[in-house]
């Protein structure tokens, strides 16, 4: 150990090893750590919360791409993308304790009921072995955990037994103009559940609005899992940084070991009694492909044939355009309202969809001022022009499981310790293409009725991912239909979770980090079983 | 329309000052632990080119003055104060000093004088005539590029970041700006 360099040192003892620090690893470690010696390993770096002012300023500059933020890219983040579209990985992940959270938008609602039956209720996608019944004390606790600023005013939302942690955003201005439209059109507007502090909330500062949710937020109103990282290591937690994980060591029924790698170049094995594998839903699946061996030839865990297969994310469904008047856009970087009035017609012939309304639409004028070759009056000029007037709807769709998308390795490419990287193989359904048009087709009738001109619709052929990996180790009761079992445990390895997006079998169309959140607080109850 | 005091100190808090992480260095995953202590201007001949801090204050006001709109005053005090938080021990803030220092060297040659003896419309055929209109920033660039990042999209980030510059645009509120959560819900005045 060099000085000034934290010890990365394996810990004796151990009871329990959380592979990665995202909302997953971090929610788990904090649960099990007060009566369990937890170790959490996590493939990036500590980022200090003093620099997060610094990283807004490269999120507003020009000179640096997304994954400039928060350090992604380079050897250690190469992927291959071979599927029927691009996937642009580097955008839509964050490596670090705190994981995607650092970069996410922070919207969080509960799956619907039918979420947990598409093949039964809708006659596609596969059913999840565990029902909305068994998550919904855990979603109320993962709204607590995570600070929820929400409203029971949503009639389309499931079942729930208490208000959320805080009180909703209130409508924006351009909400307001939204909401004349969508009244003569017979379409309801309902708040949305933001991970954001509406008030101060667990020693966190309130919503100051600086605009920048996604993909930093300096004042630390927007949840991220730094917050229970640093819980879990003030109860006694070891986290280590830059400690990728370079393959689970088993023998038939048993992880043994976690091999990790760090940054003086050398490698230590972390034992445990248990493991969670909480690496998201692409560096779950890659970990267990790398760490194949005689007694599974096809990766860890992998019995099923199953590793890597059903990759999903939600597909992006949107229509903007401006009015003959102001509407107050970029203010705040979130949203205040939502429609899930249509979410639950979905079929086999139609997907789950949802639609947001927006707040910052249009270009952000301190952004427009950072590019172009003009300056003084004339730019002034121009950002009044391009100023004012925009409004804009988003939404979420579903896309099936299909065992033709799929995360897996690339032969060809390695990463800075020599191992395959992530190869996305993306494929969309047509099911969820005509559900894009669908969604279109209400978001181009509520502009209308507004009177906007539109501008852009992002349809079938200009659709893109929302970054939500979900369905590489897809729970399922059979052995032979997935990875992990109703508990989330590896049904090949008695002493291995998996707490990811990763175990969605279908994906509905909702932003999935209060599940995941969900099923990681479920997961550590289980672990503690176990034990 | 002034800008105050208030709009400078508000333009820092939403950008910080110019230490903490690397900000003109990209860091990348793979670098070295303490990778990010490297940044801009780190050759001996950009160190002369640097410009002691009351010629960088002197001169990034006169640039200011080309670059902000003409309803806008109190450009000097805003300047002064943004940079107050700026200039301090970075990397970035090197590469103020040496990108001013090296347009500064240019304003000599071309021109005969230093940049704050220039006319406006001198100093903005000096920025033009360095590239610095059509360059994209670039921390590690041409003269072109970082002059774009150092000096032309450092100024207008500080004035737009601000609550006065936002207004000039429209939105009291402006991206980065700490400004609350009451403007999104108001509605136009």
């Amino acid at each position: 150990m060099s000085a000034g360099s934290p010890d990365r040192t394996s810990v004796a003892n151990a009871d329990v090893c959380v592979v990665g620090a995202g909302p997953a690893g971090a929610l788990v470690a904090d649960r099990l750590t007060a009566d369990r010696d937890v170790v959490v390993l996590d493939a990036g770096p500590r980022f200090d919360p003093d620099d997060r002012l610094a990283r807004q300023e490269r999120a507003i500059r020009p000179g640096y791409d997304r994954p400039d933020v928060w350090d992604v890219g380079g050897e250690r983040d190469a992927h291959a993308s071979s599927g029927e579209r691009f996937y642009p990985l580097n955008h839509a992940r964050v490596k670090g304790v705190g994981g995607s959270t650092l970069h996410w938008q922070g919207m969080v609602m509960r799956l619907h009921e039918a979420d947990f039956d598409s093949e039964t209720e809708r006659g596609v996608g596969a059913d999840w072995p565990i029902d909305y019944a068994d998550l919904r004390p855990y979603y109320a606790e993962a709204e607590r955990e995570l600070g929820v600023a929400g409203a029971s005013d949503n009639p389309y939302a499931p079942p729930r037994e208490e208000p959320h942690p805080m009180p909703a955003f209130e409508p924006s201005y351009s909400d307001s103009l939204f909401a004349e439209a969508c009244e003569e059109l017979g379409i309801d507007m309902h708040s949305v559940p933001n991970a954001r502090n509406s008030e101060p909330y667990d020693d966190r500062s309130a919503c100051v609005g600086y605009g920048t949710c996604q993909p930093v937020c300096p004042a630390g109103a927007k949840y991220d899992a730094t917050v229970h990282v640093d819980r879990a290591e003030g109860e006694g937690a070891t986290v280590i940084d830059r400690a990728p994980v370079q393959r689970l060591e088993h023998d038939a029924d048993r992880v043994t070991a976690a091999v990790y790698a760090t940054p003086d170049g050398t490698e230590h094995r972390q034992e445990a009694d248990a493991f969670v594998v909480a690496c998201g839903g692409v560096e779950t699946a890659r970990l267990l492909l790398l760490s194949e061996s005689d007694r599974y030839p096809d990766g860890l865990a992998n019995s099923s044939g199953t590793v890597g297969r059903f990759f999903m994310d939600h597909l992006f469904a949107g229509v903007g355009g401006t009015l003959d008047e102001p509407t107050r856009q970029n203010h705040v970087g979130f949203y205040t309202s939502a429609c899930d009035q249509f979410y639950d017609e979905a079929d086999a012939e139609t997907a789950p969809f949802k639609l947001e309304f927006f707040n910052y639409a249009g270009p952000s004028p301190v952004e427009e001022a950072l590019t172009g070759d003009d300056w003084g009056d004339e730019l002034l000029g121009r950002l009044r022009d391009g100023y004012g007037t925009h409004v804009a709807m988003g939404g979420l769709v579903e896309q099936l499981p299909r065992a033709d998308s799929y995360v897996g390795l690339d032969p060809d490419r390695t990463d800075d310790h020599g191992n395959p990287v992530p190869d996305i193989h993306w494929s969309i359904d047509d099911r969820a293409l005509r559900t894009i048009e669908r969604a279109n087709e209400i978001q181009r009738s509520i502009l209308e009725e507004l009177g906007a001109e539109i501008e852009w619709v992002a349809g079938p052929d200009a659709t893109g991912p929302a970054y939500h990996h979900m369905g590489t180790t897809r729970m399922s009761a059979d052995p032979d239909g997935g990875v992990v079992d109703a508990d989330c445990r590896t049904h090949d390895l008695d002493n291995c979770w998996i707490a990811s997006s990763s175990v969605f079998p279908t994906s509905g169309a909702m932003n999935p980090t209060l599940t995941i959140a969900a099923l990681a607080l479920r997961v550590a109850d289980d672990v503690e079983r176990r034990l | 329309m002034e800008l105050t005091r208030r709009d400078a100190t508000a333009a820092l808090a939403a950008v910080g000052g110019a230490g903490g992480v690397a900000l003109a260095a990209r860091q990348r995953a793979d670098d070295p632990e303490d990778g990010d202590e490297a940044a801009a201007g780190d050759g001996d001949n950009e160190d002369d080119a640097a410009l002691d801090d009351v010629a960088v204050r002197a001169s990034m006001t006169a640039v200011a003055a080309v670059l902000y709109p003409s309803e806008v005053d109190g450009v000097g005090a805003f300047v002064d104060r943004f940079l107050d938080g700026r200039l301090d021990g970075s990397a970035h803030a090197k590469g103020i000093r040496i990108a001013v220092g090296e347009l500064d060297d240019a304003a000599r040659s071309w021109y005969g004088g230093p940049i704050t003896e220039l006319s406006e419309s001198e100093c903005d055929r000096l920025l033009r005539e360095v590239g610095a209109d059509t360059a994209e920033e670039d921390s590690d660039g041409t003269l072109a590029e970082r002059a774009r990042y150092y000096v032309v999209n450092e100024l207008l980030l500080a004035l737009y970041a601000s609550p006065t510059g936002g207004e000039l645009v429209g939105l009291e509120n402006p991206q980065g700006h700490p400004g609350g959560t009451e403007s999104y819900r108001r509605g136009p005045r």
